[in-house]
């Protein structure tokens, strides 16, 4: 007699805050878990960039040697490595441990506004206001990037990466996608500039913020629209978007201070999570725990489900 | 250390096969060096590596024939009593195994044993075996073992055998005979090989047989083509003579009369051999073919008897020129060559006609001659340039007449390397012209050459009025210009004159000349100079002409180094109107709009283009490379022309309605560094304001309040870099221009002035902040309505909302919201840093903190007003234009600073993080 298979368990929301960092590195421009959530990184505007352990709210170390704020940063799979992208226009790979600069990757003609590793952290590619997405390699010594993506008409404000696909957002109100095995670039016009765009865990959708105060949920191989959340507010700043690490539910920041969840399938909204006065600045979900990592202003919260304790 | 702890090894996971234990007392084991590393071959001799061919190994003794001991040759043993049992040496007895093997160079092949060859009658085995056998030392051995050795019958054989098949027969079911073949006509002749002889007597044996109609046959045994390879270096065809006939079947065939057959010439023949015949056998072998220039050729495969070949060299042949010729006496029946009928004259007694004639002389031509070829030498006298041996000169000259002589072909070290490309054929180098020249337009350069030719005419029309009255046609000796120019040029010439300006280009002889003499220049060689002018000029014409390469090289010396040296090439060529863009273009977003509007995503809203990824990025991505055989990287391209509207009709950029507001003195201040790009931001913006009530709601309250705000000081907005671009109050939102980016001066310079050291790192970012815009503002009065929000650290929002709950006294601080974003950018902005609200449950440590803050903020306000002034002056002497230098000068201050601040921040924030 074959049992049947043990629902999975219903998503979770975070809902009770459980810690404050107070990173004292100026207004925070976004916060990042590692590749485990175990960690978090978060970028300074007074150019420093924080590594912490978010669940015991201590820091470990600080990473000093971008001119500019640091705007965004990812880590690689093997935590050995940080790269950080800032309003320095240079990309740099920084050592964990040592916590010094290994590379600058210079290029870009403007901000870098967001920074990836690929899988085996052997490129990273950062998007910048310049408009253009850069492949820079980790493993030559070459300056100059192994590939420039310029077919975006403006300044790129999110670029995301899966096993062969590289996702950008751009303020031209397009979301691109480069297959890198099919060789092809599908663009998707939004209209509204996009502020941040996911993938699915599933690999099947894109999520797209836009400053439309919308999220729209794309199917990633025919670009028909899958879903539309709004309710939040977003319509200056470059906000994260989040899905939740069962693909249940979609997250996004917002201009009043709160965070805004919504059931994926149905689009209502399921949560609204009053953070702060300020602008929630940057989202960044756990990979496989109900924890979400927001900062606003000059602190990082962590929030976890009710049941955690 | 390995046995002190067994448990721990246990948990250990061990790689690989360990290291053999170490026997105590024994010795590591050394590697051995490389010197000793051997080969061996399979039985464990040693091999040195040669590279060749079989192997690659030595042969012999270090590859000679000698051995250890020398080139000895073996002491001779006599082998009278070993006679018997002497054997024959072949080859392979002189070979090593490794020849022999497999991949030797007589590699012994897999050969069919007995047991499984075919005892089928094979005929050219039998053939072979009937010719060894007359060819042996005694002839028919063959024969004999035939007889004595034992049949051996196959498999096969002996399967068809049971089957009713019997030797001679083909192999298959039974057929009707065809009812008669046709006889041979004898009077064919037959060319090419002689039929086997088995074959044709089989045929003609059928011939004769009785062939009732209803009887049905064995098919006829199908005789295998024979694809025996020729070994041998016999003519084509050629068979042993075949004993029986030869020697004993001469008279059963009644073809072979030789007596009623053949001309009158082989009747001779063959009476001179009936005396011989029968004396002596031996000879075999047949010789085939007909020569060219024989004419009679009939009988000739048929009359192989011995009879007819000489077997005994005679000493004298009957004088028909054939001395030892050995083939059939009827070749000699041939008409002999034209030779004989050359001398016709008496041959002296002890002379005989040569056999061989010589062969002709040849004869070569003389070489033909050059058109210009003079026989006698001619030494140019050395006169010395003086007026009064002109006249001689002149007449030398002539004399010498005009001998072409050209300058490129002196002597190939003489040649530059354009000269070379030149007569190589090859195309110019694509590289920046190091000449100005090339930059100017035809038009331009006519000009310039006029106006050389002008001075030129001036300066000639000045030397000729300094010369004497009997020198009138004579310039100054060219030493003497040479110096003149040499004083007038200095150094410059170095680099005079290069190769792609060419004011000669008409006259291409000239030009050469004119570029020799300039190389000759550069190098400074004086005496040189005349030897790369035309020789069969005269005198004058050379002076005067060197004078002109004088002048030419000095006068475009001179653009070229002042010009050239402000300009570069272009990286493309500007004369061509294409241009490459890509092929497949976003197309025009009015549909997509409506289609976005309509909620329609897919099709509408998608393009989906062919994209390259850069072969390395496929690499690292681990993912095959989609396109292996294109060097496309990106979006394919295409050439379109360069003005082509098509460019641009895909290009939508909406102008944007951006008011340009503010005073002309702050565009002119920021357009000088700042190029303004309109951002499609702003664009959408608005369009959104139109489209959508409800944000359009929200701004119009958000305007509403700002201008609430603004109110108060409307002196204080302008940023410190002052943005050009200003929106109309009702339409000023959150979005608001966007120009480039960076015009910031960073916050450490604030910081650096203002910051006094607090363990409260927001405080004191908030009041960089402040100082920030401070300083600008006062500095300009310029009432932009223009909201900007400020992407950096210190938000105005929140400077208003800690002024509006702490101090409504200093109303400064509220109306500097819009500074900071001095800077412009493109794209959604960075949100503010701070706000002075606590989020919802402060701890108490927080709210101490806070008013610690706005104290601390009261003070340092004081301090800043102070600092601003200073700043003041600062701007105003640095014309404010570029931040940059302000940063520079204030950044030891600030580094300071920072560290210090960071220190107490860095310091602090841990030990708080842990308290709680």
């Amino acid at each position: 007699m074959a049992f049947p298979r043990p629902r999975p368990a219903r998503a979770e929301l975070p809902r009770q805050r459980v810690q404050t960092l107070q990173c004292g590195q100026g207004a925070v421009r976004a916060a990042r878990f590692n590749a485990d959530g175990n960690y978090c990184l978060t970028c300074g505007s007074d150019k420093t960039l924080k590594l912490w352990n978010p669940h015991k709210g201590t820091a470990l170390r600080t990473y000093q040697g971008h001119g500019y704020e640091v705007l965004d940063a990812a880590g690689s799979f093997d935590n050995s490595q940080i790269c950080s992208g800032g309003a320095d226009k240079a990309v740099a790979l920084w050592d964990v441990t040592t916590g010094q600069v290994v590379r600058k990757y210079r290029g870009h003609a403007g901000k870098v506004n967001c920074v990836q590793f690929n899988e085996e952290a052997t490129v990273i590619v950062s998007g910048s206001i310049d408009s253009t997405v850069r492949c820079w390699d980790c493993r030559s010594r070459r300056p100059d990037p192994i590939q420039v993506l310029d077919e975006a008409k403006d300044g790129i404000s999110s670029v995301k990466l899966s096993a062969h696909e590289i996702l950008t957002g751009s303020v031209d109100g397009r979301v691109r996608r480069y297959d890198l095995r099919t060789g092809q670039l599908c663009s998707d016009y939004i209209g509204s500039p996009i502020t941040s765009v996911c993938f699915s865990k599933d690999g099947q959708c894109v999520l797209a913020a836009s400053l439309d105060s919308t999220l729209r949920l794309l199917d990633k191989d025919t670009g028909e629209l899958l879903g539309e959340y709004t309710g939040h507010r977003s319509t200056t700043y470059r906000l994260d978007c989040v899905l939740n690490e069962q693909d249940t539910h979609v997250g996004c920041a917002s201009e009043d201070g709160h965070v805004y969840f919504w059931d994926l399938v149905e689009g209502s909204l399921a949560l609204s999570l009053p953070v702060g006065q300020g602008v929630v600045q940057s989202l960044a979900f756990h990979p496989r725990l109900p924890c979400l990592l927001v900062a606003t202003q000059g602190q990082v919260t962590l929030w976890r489900e009710d049941t955690f304790q | 250390a390995v046995e002190s702890s067994g448990s721990e090894e246990e948990d250990l996971v061990s790689y690989g096969s360990a290291l053999q234990p170490l026997q105590e007392g024994e010795r590591i084991k050394k590697p051995v060096p490389l010197q000793e590393q051997t080969v061996k071959d399979a039985k464990g001799r040693y091999q040195r590596f040669h590279g060749a061919f079989t192997g690659g190994f030595s042969a012999g003794y270090f590859n000679t024939v000698g051995t250890k001991e020398g080139w000895t040759p073996s002491a001779f043993v006599s082998s009278r009593q070993k006679r018997a049992d002497r054997t024959i040496l072949g080859p392979e007895d002189f070979m090593d195994e490794e020849d022999l093997s497999e991949f030797g160079i007589a590699p012994k092949d897999i050969t069919t044993t007995d047991d499984f060859a075919s005892k089928a009658k094979d005929r050219i085995k039998e053939k072979a075996r009937r010719i060894a056998g007359v060819v042996a030392p005694i002839p028919g051995t063959t024969a004999l073992d035939d007889l004595i050795g034992p049949s051996k019958i196959t498999v096969g054989v002996e399967l068809l055998r049971k089957m009713g098949w019997k030797e001679g027969q083909g192999i298959g079911p039974r057929v009707k005979r065809k009812p008669c073949r046709q006889k041979p006509d004898p009077t064919v002749k037959i060319y090419g090989c002689a039929l086997p002889p088995g074959l044709s007597e089989g045929s003609e044996d059928e011939e004769d047989e009785y062939q009732p109609e209803n009887v049905m046959f064995a098919p006829k045994d199908v005789m295998p083509v024979d694809l025996t390879p020729k070994e041998n270096v016999h003519g084509l065809g050629y068979k042993g003579l075949d004993p029986s006939q030869a020697l004993f079947g001469v008279s059963g065939r009644e073809h072979l009369n030789l007596f009623t057959g053949g001309s009158e010439e082989t009747s001779n023949l063959l009476g001179d051999l009936r005396h011989s015949k029968g004396r002596k056998l031996g000879i075999t072998g047949q010789a085939f073919g007909v020569g060219a220039l024989e004419e009679e050729d009939d009988d000739i495969y048929a009359t192989d008897t011995l009879s007819k070949y000489d077997t005994v060299l005679k000493d004298e042949e009957p004088g028909d020129g054939l001395y030892g010729w050995t083939a059939p006496k009827q070749y000699k029946s041939k008409k002999r060559p034209e030779r004989e009928l050359k001398y016709i004259g008496k041959i002296l007694d002890g002379f005989s006609l040569a056999s061989k004639s010589s062969a002709p002389i040849k004869i070569y031509p003389p070489p033909s001659l050059p058109r210009n070829y003079r026989p006698v030498h001619y030494f140019r006298p050395v006169i010395i340039a003086g007026n009064e041996n002109c006249c001689l000169q002149k007449a030398l000259k002539e004399s010498t007449g005009k001998l072409e002589s050209d300058p490129a072909q002196q002597s190939r070290h003489a040649l530059n390397a354009a000269q070379r490309r030149e007569q190589l054929g090859e195309t110019e180098l694509k590289g920046p012209a190091s000449s100005i020249l090339e930059y100017l337009s035809e038009k331009d350069r006519e000009r310039l050459k006029e106006m050389k030719q002008a001075s030129e005419q001036q300066m000639k029309a000045k030397i000729v009025s300094q010369q004497s009255p009997n020198s009138k046609f004579q310039p100054a000796s060219p030493e003497d210009a040479a110096h003149k120019w040499r004083m007038l040029l200095g150094g410059q010439l170095a680099n005079a004159g290069s190769s792609d300006f060419k004011p000669f280009a008409k006259n291409p002889e000239k030009q050469k000349r004119y570029e020799n003499f300039v190389k000759s220049l550069k190098k400074g060689e004086k005496d040189t100079l005349e030897r790369f002018l035309d020789p069969n000029m005269t005198e004058w014409e050379r002076g005067r002409e060197q004078e002109e390469f004088f002048r030419a090289a000095m006068f475009y010396r001179s653009s070229n180094s002042t010009l050239s040296s402000r300009f570069t090439r272009g990286r493309y060529e500007d004369d061509v109107d294409k241009v490459e863009v890509p092929r497949d273009q976003e197309n025009d977003i009015d549909d997509k709009e409506t289609a976005v509007k309509m909620k329609m995503f897919g099709k509408l809203t998608r393009d989906k283009f062919e994209w390259h990824p850069d072969k390395l990025l496929c690499k690292r991505f681990n993912v095959r490379d989609p396109y292996p055989d294109s060097s496309v990287v990106g979006l394919p391209k295409v050439k379109r022309d360069k003005y082509s509207v098509f460019n641009f009709l895909t290009v939508p950029e909406p102008t944007t309605s951006v008011t340009q507001a503010t005073n002309e003195k702050i565009q002119e201040s920021n357009s000088l560094n700042k190029p303004k790009k309109p951002s499609r931001w702003d664009v959408s913006d608005k369009e959104k304001e139109k489209k959508d009530s409800i944000s359009e709601f929200i701004s119009l309250a958000r305007s509403k309040a700002d201008i609430q705000q603004q109110s108060p000081v409307p002196a204080t907005e302008e940023c410190g870099t002052g943005t050009s671009e200003t929106l109309p109050t009702l339409v000023a939102n959150e979005d608001k221009n966007q120009e480039e980016e960076s015009g910031r001066p960073p916050m450490d310079l604030f910081k650096a002035i203002f910051v006094s050291s607090s363990d409260e790192k927001s405080s004191s970012s908030e009041e960089e902040s402040d100082e920030e815009q401070q300083p600008a503002t006062s500095e300009r009065e310029s009432e932009t309505t223009k909201q900007v929000d400020v992407p950096d650290s210190s938000s105005s929002n929140v400077q208003e909302s800690v002024t509006a709950t702490t101090d409504s006294g200093i109303s400064s601080l509220p109306t500097s919201k819009q500074e900071l974003d001095a800077t412009e950018e493109f794209g959604p902005k960075l949100p503010p840093a701070f706000s002075s609200a606590t989020f919802p449950g402060p701890s108490r440590k927080e709210k101490h903190r806070k008013i610690r803050e706005r104290h601390k903020t009261k003070k340092e306000r004081k301090h800043k007003k102070e600092k601003k002034k200073k700043h003041k002056k600062q701007k105003n002497k640095g014309k404010h234009k570029n931040k940059k230098p302000e940063k520079d000068s204030s950044s030891d201050t600030t580094d300071s600073n920072d560290s210090l601040s960071d220190m107490d921040t860095t310091g602090l924030s841990p030990k708080e993080l842990l308290r709680r």
